[in-house]
C-alpha cells in the first residue's frame, strides 16, 4: 500500500534529522525512561505502606500501570499532535498538506510522528514482566492475541480523543488549553479505577474512557472477571472513539479557512 | 535600585494580568492533580487512621497545600533562561544596567505573586469545596507558612537558575529541564511526602535542597509547627538559600567569560 511506503520513506527521514542531534536524541530517551521510573518509585513507595490499593496488590498496580505504558508508547509514537496549532494552524502548513492527495491526518501523523517513544513498549513489557514473574497469573493460548486486541483498542480510544481535540484547531485558530486538561485526566486511568468515586468512574468509562485503555484490560489479563464485559468492549470503545475522531477532523478539513497569513 | 526591582514586579504582575483566563484552565489541572492524589491516598489509607503521624485528614489537606503552594513558586526561568542563551539574547541582557539574574527572580516573584491571588486562593477554594480538607483559622500560623513558602520559591528558583545557566556549557539542555522538573516533583515531597519514603531514602532527601521547596512549608502549616520545629524548618531552608548562591555566583562567573552567541 502506498501509505505504508510513505510512512517508510517519512520514518527515514525522520531518522537522518533525528541522527543529526544525537544528544537530542539520547536525552529524549532517558527523560521518557526517568518519568516511568518515577512513577513507578510512586507504586513502590506507596505500598510500603499499605499492603493493597482498592483490593490490588502490589505486583498487580505495578502490572496495569507496565500495561498501560504500551498503548501509551505506541499512541504518542504516532499521534504526537501536540503542537499542531502552532506549526499547521499559525504557520498555515496545513495549506501545504492540503495540497497533497493522500489523506490530511494521515500526512500530519506521518509529519509529527516520533517513532523514538515506542521505546516505551520496551519499558512496559520490562515492567509487565516483572509483575508477572511475582503473580499466579494463568493465560489461555488466546490471551497474547486479546492483548494485541487491546493494546489496539486502547491506542484508538487515545487517538481518538486527541484526533477529535486537535480538530478543534481547525475551527479556530486560538490556543485552547483542553489538551493538557484531558491529559491530566488520562493518568487517571492507569490506576485500578475502583478506588475513584463514582461519577469519575462514570467519566473514565463512558466520556472520555481513559480506563479502557489502561486498567480495565489490565484486570482481564490478571484473570480478575469483575471487569470482563469492559475489558472485551475495549476494540469496540476504540472503534467508536476513533470514528469519533476521524469524523470531527474531516468536518474540520471541510471547515478550515486558514488564518489568514 | 529597588524602586526598578519593585517595577520590575509590577510590570510582570500586570503582564499577566493581561492574560489571566489563561490561568482558568491551570486550576482545573491542579485540582484534577489534586484529585488523583486525593484518592489514590484514601485508597492507599484505606480505613487506617494514621500513617507516619499523618491522619487521612492531615494528607488531604496536604495534597492540596503542596498542589497550590507549588502554583506560587513553580515558573520557568530554566527555560527562559536557557532560550535566551541559546538564541543570543542574553548578550543584549548583559549590556543592560541591572544584574540579569536578579532580574529573572523579580520576574519571577511577579508571576508567583500573580498565581497566588488569582489561582492558588480560588484553586484552594475550590478544592476545599470538593474533598474534606482541613485549613487552620485565621491565626500567626498563615505567617509562619507564607515565610516558609516564600524561602521555598527562593530555593526552587535558584535550582532553575542553576540549571538554566547551564544552557551555557551544554547547549541544547531541553531533556535536562524536563527532567529537572519531575525530579524536582518527586524529591520535593509534591507526590510523596518525604515521611512516607523508606528511612534511607528519608536520609538522603533530608539532605538534598528539594525538600525544602514543598515539603517544608506544607509542613508547617498541615501540622500547626511552632516553636523549635518550625524554626528548624525555616533553619533548613534559610540555609540552602545561601549555600544555593555559590554554585549559582561560580557558574555565572565562569560562563559570562565563555559565552558563545550562536549565530548572533
Amino acid at each position: 500500500m502506498v501509505q505504508f511506503q510513505l510512512l517508510w520513506e517519512y520514518f527515514k527521514q525522520y531518522m537522518k534529522a533525528r541522527l543529526e542531534y544525537r544528544w537530542d536524541f539520547i536525552s529524549q530517551f532517558f527523560t521518557d525512561l526517568m518519568s516511568q521510573a518515577i512513577n513507578l518509585v510512586f507504586i513502590l513507595v506507596v505500598f510500603g505502606h499499605t499492603q493493597h490499593l482498592g483490593g490490588w496488590s502490589r505486583y498487580e498496580v505495578i502490572f496495569i500501570y507496565g500495561y498501560f505504558l504500551i498503548p501509551w508508547a505506541v499512541f504518542t509514537s504516532f499521534f504526537n499532535l501536540w503542537g499542531f496549532n502552532d506549526k499547521y494552524i499559525i504557520r498555515g502548513e496545513l495549506d501545504r498538506v492540503l495540497t497533497r492527495p493522500v489523506h490530511s491526518l494521515v500526512q500530519v501523523i506521518m509529519e509529527s510522528m516520533a517513532p523514538e517513544s515506542l521505546m516505551g513498549v520496551l519499558t512496559g513489557s520490562i515492567v509487565m514482566g516483572w509483575a508477572v514473574w511475582h503473580l499466579p497469573l494463568d493465560w489461555a493460548w488466546y490471551d497474547p492475541l486479546l492483548f494485541i486486541m487491546f493494546v489496539l483498542g486502547g491506542v484508538a480510544v487515545y487517538a481518538g480523543i486527541y484526533v477529535a481535540l486537535t480538530s478543534i484547531s481547525l475551527y479556530s485558530d486560538s490556543k485552547s488549553d483542553i489538551q493538557p486538561i484531558v491529559y491530566n485526566i488520562g493518568t487517571y486511568g492507569r490506576y485500578p479505577v475502583n478506588i475513584y468515586s463514582k461519577i469519575i468512574q462514570f467519566v473514565l468509562t463512558w466520556i472520555l474512557p481513559f480506563a479502557f485503555v489502561g486498567f480495565y484490560p489490565a484486570s482481564y489479563l490478571l484473570g480478575n472477571g469483575d471487569w470482563k464485559v469492559y475489558a472485551m468492549l475495549t476494540p469496540v470503545i476504540g472503534a467508536v472513539f476513533f470514528s469519533l475522531g476521524l469524523y470531527s477532523w474531516n468536518r474540520g478539513i471541510e471547515n478550515y479557512k486558514g488564518a489568514g497569513s | 535600585m529597588i524602586r526598578m526591582y519593585a517595577e520590575i514586579i509590577r510590570i510582570r504582575f500586570l503582564m499577566m494580568l493581561a492574560y489571566r483566563v489563561n490561568y482558568y484552565s491551570g486550576i482545573l489541572i491542579y485540582s484534577l492533580n489534586i484529585g488523583a492524589y486525593y484518592f489514590l491516598w484514601t485508597a492507599i489509607y484505606g480505613g487506617q487512621g494514621s500513617i507516619n503521624g499523618f491522619t487521612a485528614l492531615q494528607m488531604a489537606t496536604y495534597i492540596a497545600i503542596s498542589w497550590m503552594s507549588r502554583a506560587f513558586y513553580f515558573n520557568n526561568v530554566d527555560r527562559e533562561i536557557a532560550t535566551e542563551i541559546r538564541d543570543g539574547t542574553v548578550a543584549i541582557q548583559f549590556i543592560r544596567p541591572y544584574n540579569y539574574l536578579m532580574v529573572k527572580v523579580f520576574q519571577s516573584f511577579g508571576e508567583g505573586i500573580f498565581r497566588l491571588v488569582l489561582f492558588s486562593v480560588p484553586g484552594m477554594f475550590l478544592v476545599s469545596l470538593i474533598f474534606p480538607i482541613q485549613l487552620p483559622g485565621f491565626g500567626w500560623i498563615w505567617l509562619k507558612f507564607a515565610l516558609s513558602l516564600f524561602l521555598g520559591f527562593v530555593i526552587n528558583i535558584q535550582i532553575n537558575i542553576l540549571v538554566g545557566i547551564l544552557a551555557f556549557f551544554v547547549l541544547n539542555n531541553q531533556g535536562m529541564l524536563w527532567a529537572k522538573r519531575m525530579i524536582v516533583d518527586l524529591l520535593s515531597g509534591l507526590t510523596i511526602p518525604i515521611a512516607f519514603f523508606p528511612i534511607w531514602a528519608q536520609w538522603v532527601l533530608k539532605a538534598l535542597p528539594f525538600q525544602a521547596i514543598s515539603y517544608l512549608p506544607s509542613v508547617v502549616i498541615v501540622k500547626d509547627l511552632s516553636g523549635s520545629a518550625f524554626w528548624g524548618a525555616v533553619g533548613i531552608q534559610a540555609m540552602w538559600c545561601v549555600l544555593l548562591l555559590i554554585p549559582i555566583q561560580m557558574i555565572w562567573n565562569k560562563a559570562r567569560h565563555t559565552l558563545v552567541v550562536q549565530g548572533g
